[in-house]
């Protein structure tokens, strides 16, 4: 069958560019609205795809915890938080879950090593680490009217005071799950289930059509 | 609306939350020991109780962890949230000290 023959494909690094360019992302179709319907200065929105996300699930103060940990750069303690590596940024999902999301490149058919490190370092230990890079898309929202956005959709407490920049929480935005992460004070990532793209990548925008007019006095 | 305290994500709005039904409902010990009538009230007849109530939810679209919560089932009142595994805490020893008095 064509399919088994795909992994010897992407081992050979001359087909990776073909490959990639047969990829389409979720909301690949939307890109025009995303930049039609982005506001200069004020809020815009676009799909950063194919970031390699990785999903792992394991008691932290294990062994085996500290061995992924070694990898990802960390692994964040408690809710809402980020941990930083050279390699990778881990979000917190739970107690014993995390993801792991790094540049497209970190992944192992580009020519990276990230999820195999990974799988590596767990080994025989209790606990998964699973490649979700297909699972979710990433959006970024920013510009100065990024959080009045979400506020319409989602009812986390947004206010700078109380949602730092470096923070990511799992949630609900226009009533479908997904991972949001402040990475600056201005902006944001979301990160939606593949199937999930195209109506939050329309919700959003929709949500943004009011800062494209003039404010009304 | 609830508002509901995750013990692992704080407060977050029901929505993101699922219902387990009664909390403290143990697995029989010996399943094949049970006759049908025993078995059928182990897996559907639960307590409707008017007052307080022990019951379990789950963060579904947050930490993805069960807990147990106590209810109560007239005034929609969170009175306590705890985890899985610990004992339904007992609020009427909570009234008596001044410690445990919230208000
Ligand atoms: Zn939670």
């Amino acid at each position: 069958m064509a399919e088994t023959a795909l992994p010897a494909e992407t081992s050979n690094p001359a087909n990776i560019d073909k490959l990639r360019a047969a990829r389409r992302s979720p909301a690949s179709h939307l890109s025009e609205n995303f930049a039609s319907g982005s506001v200069a200065g004020t809020v815009a929105l676009k799909e950063i795809p194919f970031q390699t996300m990785v999903g792992i699930r394991v008691d932290r103060e294990s062994d085996a915890g500290q061995r992924l940990a070694s990898v990802t750069g960390g692994l964040p303690a408690a809710c809402g938080e980020v941990a930083g590596g050279e390699r990778a940024t881990t979000l917190w999902l739970g107690p014993d879950e995390f993801l792991v999301v790094a540049p497209e490149t970190a992944h192992d058919s580009l020519g990276g090593d990230l999820v195999r490190a990974l799988f590596e370092a767990l080994g025989d230990a209790p606990g998964q680490v699973v490649d979700l890079s297909a699972n979710r898309t990433t959006f970024e929202l920013s510009g100065i009217r990024a959080k009045d956005v979400l506020e319409k959709s989602c009812s986390l407490d947004l206010h700078p005071r109380a949602f730092h920049a470096g923070t990511a929480l799992a949630t609900e935005i226009g009533n479908i799950p997904a991972v949001l992460w402040k990475t600056g004070e201005d902006t944001f990532r979301i990160f939606p289930r593949a199937s999930f793209a195209a109506f939050l990548g329309r919700w959003l925008l929709d949500g943004m059509k009011e800062f494209a007019s003039p404010e009304v006095p | 609306m609830l508002l509901i305290s995750c013990p692992n994500c704080g407060p977050r709005d029901e929505t993101e939350f699922h219902y387990g039904g009664q909390a403290h409902v143990a697995y029989p010990e010996n399943p094949n020991d049970l006759n049908d009538r025993e078995w059928a009230e182990y897996l559907f007849y639960r307590d409707n109780t008017k007052g307080n109530f022990a019951e379990r939810w789950v963060h579904s679209t947050g930490c993805r962890k069960w807990f147990n919560m106590l209810r109560d089932t007239v005034t929609y009142d969170i009175k306590a949230v705890y985890k899985m595994g610990e004992p339904r805490p007992d609020l009427t020893n909570e009234a008596i000290s001044p410690e445990g008095a919230s208000k």
